[in-house]
C-alpha cells in the first residue's frame, strides 16, 4: 500500500482488485462500448472527411450568378394595373454586371480565399460523325484551379488550358472515340466555331459530370459563347466550409448577384450528413447509457457485498464522505481504465477496417483520422459516465448505518 | 481517584419509535467508566449488551438520556463531529468480521491512521510494524487477513483498535469464536495493553473465567445494570 496516496483512492484500487472477475468483466462491458464510439466516430469523420473533399474540390464553394432576368410590365400611367399572369422571359446567357468590380470586393473580404470569373454555356462536341452537347466552362486556370482542382482529377495528359486546348470528361473522350491530342470541334449556338485540342481527360467520379464537362481558357470561352469581355458566375472558396451559406446570403445582400453555397446546392448530402451525425449520436448516448447501468449494477452488488467492511471503516471514524468518494472512486477508475482499453479496441478495428475496405476503384473507403481529441473526449467521458453511474451506490454505501452494516 | 472516561445518565434506546412495535431495549441506563479501567460486560442474549455497547462506542444514539465522553455531551454533535471523536478516541474489536479482506494484517492496522488526514504519513507504515509486533505478528504482516487463523485476525484487530492511541477499546465478545488457547492469548493481549498503556476497555464475553479477571463485571438484564 502506498501511504502516500488518499485513503479513498487506496481503498477504491483495493476493493476493485479484491473483486477481480467482477471488475474484468466490468471494464471488458465497458471496453465494448468504447470501442464502438471510438471506431464508429472515426470511421465517420473519416468518410465525411472524404465526402467533403470530394464535393468541395469538384465545386465552388460560393458561386455568383446574374440574377434571374424578370419581365418588366410598362404602364401607360397611374392606376394601370398589370395582367395577373406575367409570362416568365427565357433566361438568356449574358455576363454579370460589373464583374470586374464585384471581383474586387470579394477579393477584399477576409473569409474568401480564392476568387475566379468563369464562363459557362452550351456548346456542341463535334468529332467525326459523332457529336454531343455539352457545358463549356471558360475558366482562368491560375485562379479557378485553386477552386475547382481540375489538375487532381486528370486521369491523362494535363490541365493545360492555352487558347487552344480543351479538357474534357473521360465519358466525352469515350463518346466521342478522341483522347489526348486529338482535334476537337467546338459549335456554339452562336454560329461560332474553333477547333480545340484534347490537353487532358478528367474523371470527376460521377458519369453525367464526366459526359459534360470540358474545359477552355475564359478568352476561348468567351469567344465561343459570344460574351467578350463577359462572364457569367465568379467562383469562390472560403476559409470555413461550414459558413459558406452565410456568407453567400451577405454577398447577395450587398450586390446584384445571386450566390449560391455549395452547403444550399448540395442540400441532400447535407441531409445524409445530418442523418448520419444523429444515428451515430444516438448510437453513442444508447451505448453511454448501457455502460452506466453495467457500472451502477456492479457497484450497488459491491455495496451489498462490503456492508460489512463499510461499517468497519465507519466504526474506525471514516466519514460518510470518504466512504462516498471510495465508491465514486471506482466508478471512474471503471470508467477510465475501460475507455482506454476500449479506445485500444477501437483504434485497433478501425486500422484493421481500413487495411480491408476499399472502394470500388482500390483506393480506400475513408481515410484514416485518429485524432487523440477524440481518444481524450471519449476517456474523459467515459470516466464522467463511471462517476455518474456510481453516484446511486455511492449514496447508499454512505447512507448505511453502521450498526446495520457490522451486523450484516 | 481515577479519572472519568465516559458516562451514561439515564440512557434509554427504543427501536421503531412511534410505531406500534415500538420495543424499548435499554431502561434508564446509568454507567459511568473511567481511564485505566478494564470492564466485563456480560448478560443473556437479547438483554441490550450490544445496543449498550454501540452507544457507548457512537455508532448509534440513544433515545433519551446522555452520554458524556470526557465531560462531552455527544447528544448534541452533528455526524462529522460524532466521527470524528469516534475515530480518535475509540477503538473496536469485533466478534464476526474482524478485518477487512481486501487488504494484508499491516495495511488493516495502517487503516485508521489512513483515514485520519492528520496522521503524520511517515510514520504509518512504522507504527502499523510496531503495533503487528505488539501483538506478536510482525511476521505475518503481508498476509491477507483471510490467509489467517481466527486468533491471529483478532490480535491484528486488537492491533487495529490501538492504532489511533484510543483512550477505550469496545471489545465485541472478542473471543467469542476462538479456542480455549487463543481466547487466552487475546484476552492477554488486551490485558497487557490496558495495564501498560492505560488504555480502557469493556469487553463483552460470555465467559465467566475471563469476566473474574477483569476489573468490574457488569451485568445487564432485561436493558437494565445490575452491577
Amino acid at each position: 500500500m502506498n501511504r502516500w496516496l488518499p485513503f479513498e483512492w487506496v481503498t477504491a484500487v483495493r476493493f476493485l482488485r479484491e473483486g477481480r472477475l467482477q471488475t474484468i468483466f466490468i471494464i471488458g462491458g465497458i471496453a465494448i462500448g468504447v470501442a464502438v464510439i471510438v471506431f464508429m466516430s472515426a470511421m465517420l469523420a473519416g468518410l465525411q472527411a472524404n465526402f467533403i473533399k470530394r464535393v468541395l474540390t469538384s465545386q465552388p464553394q460560393i458561386q455568383l450568378l446574374r440574377p434571374d432576368q424578370v419581365a418588366r410590365p410598362l404602364r401607360n400611367g397611374p392606376g394601370e394595373i398589370e395582367d395577373a399572369v406575367v409570362q416568365r422571359p427565357s433566361q438568356r446567357v449574358i455576363s454579370i454586371d460589373q464583374w470586374p468590380k464585384i471581383r474586387s470586393q470579394m477579393l477584399a473580404m477576409p473569409e474568401i480565399t480564392a476568387v475566379s470569373p468563369t464562363i459557362a454555356g452550351s456548346v456542341l462536341a463535334v468529332r467525326g460523325d459523332s457529336s454531343r452537347a455539352v457545358t463549356l466552362t471558360g475558366v482562368e486556370p491560375d485562379t479557378y484551379f485553386n477552386i475547382v482542382r481540375v489538375p487532381d482529377y486528370i486521369v491523362a495528359g494535363q490541365a493545360r488550358l492555352t487558347s487552344d486546348d480543351i479538357v474534357i470528361g473521360i465519358e466525352l473522350a469515350r463518346i466521342l472515340g478522341a483522347t489526348v491530342g486529338d482535334k476537337l470541334n467546338i459549335q456554339a449556338a452562336s454560329g461560332a466555331i474553333r477547333v480545340l485540342t484534347i490537353a487532358g481527360l478528367v474523371d470527376f467520379g460521377n458519369k453525367g459530370t464526366n459526359q459534360r464537362a470540358t474545359f477552355v481558357a475564359l478568352r476561348t470561352g468567351q469567344s465561343l459563347l459570344g460574351m467578350i469581355g463577359g462572364v457569367t458566375t465568379i467562383d469562390m472558396t472560403v476559409k470555413d466550409i461550414y459558413a459558406a451559406e452565410e456568407i453567400a446570403k451577405r454577398i447577395e445582400a450587398a450586390n446584384p448577384v445571386e450566390a449560391d453555397s455549395w452547403i444550399a446546392t448540395n442540400a441532400q448530402f447535407f441531409t445524409a450528413v445530418r442523418a448520419q451525425e444523429t444515428s451515430n449520436t444516438l448510437i453513442r448516448l444508447f451505448v453511454g447509457l448501457s455502460v452506466a447501468f453495467g457500472i451502477a449494477a456492479v457497484l450497488v452488488v459491491s455495496v451489498i457485498q462490503r456492508s460489512k467492511d463499510i461499517g468497519i471503516l465507519r466504526a474506525m471514524g471514516t466519514s460518510r464522505g470518504q466512504i462516498l468518494r471510495v465508491f465514486l472512486l471506482q466508478g471512474g477508475l471503471l470508467g477510465f481504465v475501460g475507455s482506454l482499453v476500449g479506445a485500444a479496441m477501437g483504434a485497433a478495428a478501425l486500422i484493421y477496417w481500413h487495411s480491408i475496405a476499399r472502394q470500388a476503384d482500390g483506393s480506400e473507403l475513408f481515410p484514416l483520422i485518429l485524432e487523440r481529441r477524440l481518444f481524450i473526449l471519449t476517456a474523459l467521458l467515459a470516466t464522467v459516465t463511471g462517476l455518474l453511474a456510481a453516484m446511486a451506490p455511492a449514496v447508499r454505501a454512505a447512507r448505511l448505518d453502521p450498526v446495520v452494516a457490522i451486523r450484516g | 481517584m481515577a479519572s472519568e472516561l465516559l458516562r451514561l445518565e439515564k440512557v434509554c434506546k427504543s427501536y421503531n419509535v412511534g410505531l406500534p412495535t415500538e420495543t424499548e431495549v435499554l431502561h434508564d441506563v446509568d454507567l459511568r467508566l473511567d481511564h485505566g479501567e478494564f470492564l466485563a460486560l456480560m448478560g443473556p442474549s437479547g438483554s441490550g449488551k450490544s445496543t449498550l455497547l454501540n452507544i457507548v462506542g457512537l455508532l448509534d444514539r440513544p433515545t433519551s438520556g446522555r452520554l458524556l465522553i470526557k465531560g462531552e455531551d455527544t447528544s448534541a454533535l452533528g455526524d462529522a463531529a460524532i466521527t470524528h471523536l469516534r475515530g480518535h478516541t475509540i477503538g473496536f474489536v469485533f466478534q464476526y468480521h474482524l478485518l477487512i479482506s481486501a487488504f494484508t494484517a499491516r495495511e488493516n492496522v495502517m487503516m485508521p491512521m489512513l483515514v485520519d488526514r492528520r496522521f503524520p504519513s511517515a510514520e504509518i507504515e512504522t507504527r502499523a510494524q510496531q503495533l503487528l509486533a505488539q501483538v506478536g505478528l510482525e511476521k505475518f504482516a503481508n498476509n491477507l487477513a483471510n490467509n489467517m487463523s481466527g486468533g491471529q485476525q483478532q490480535r491484528v484487530a486488537v492491533a487495529r483498535a490501538l492504532a489511533m492511541n484510543p483512550d477505550l477499546v469496545l471489545a465485541d465478545e472478542p473471543t467469542g469464536n476462538l479456542d480455549t488457547k487463543s481466547a487466552d492469548a487475546v484476552f492477554e493481549l488486551m490485558r497487557q495493553v490496558n495495564r501498560e498503556a492505560g488504555t480502557s476497555f469493556l469487553l463483552v464475553t460470555h465467559n465467566m473465567e475471563l469476566a473474574r479477571r477483569c476489573d468490574r463485571i457488569i451485568e445487564v438484564v432485561d436493558g437494565r445494570i445490575h452491577a
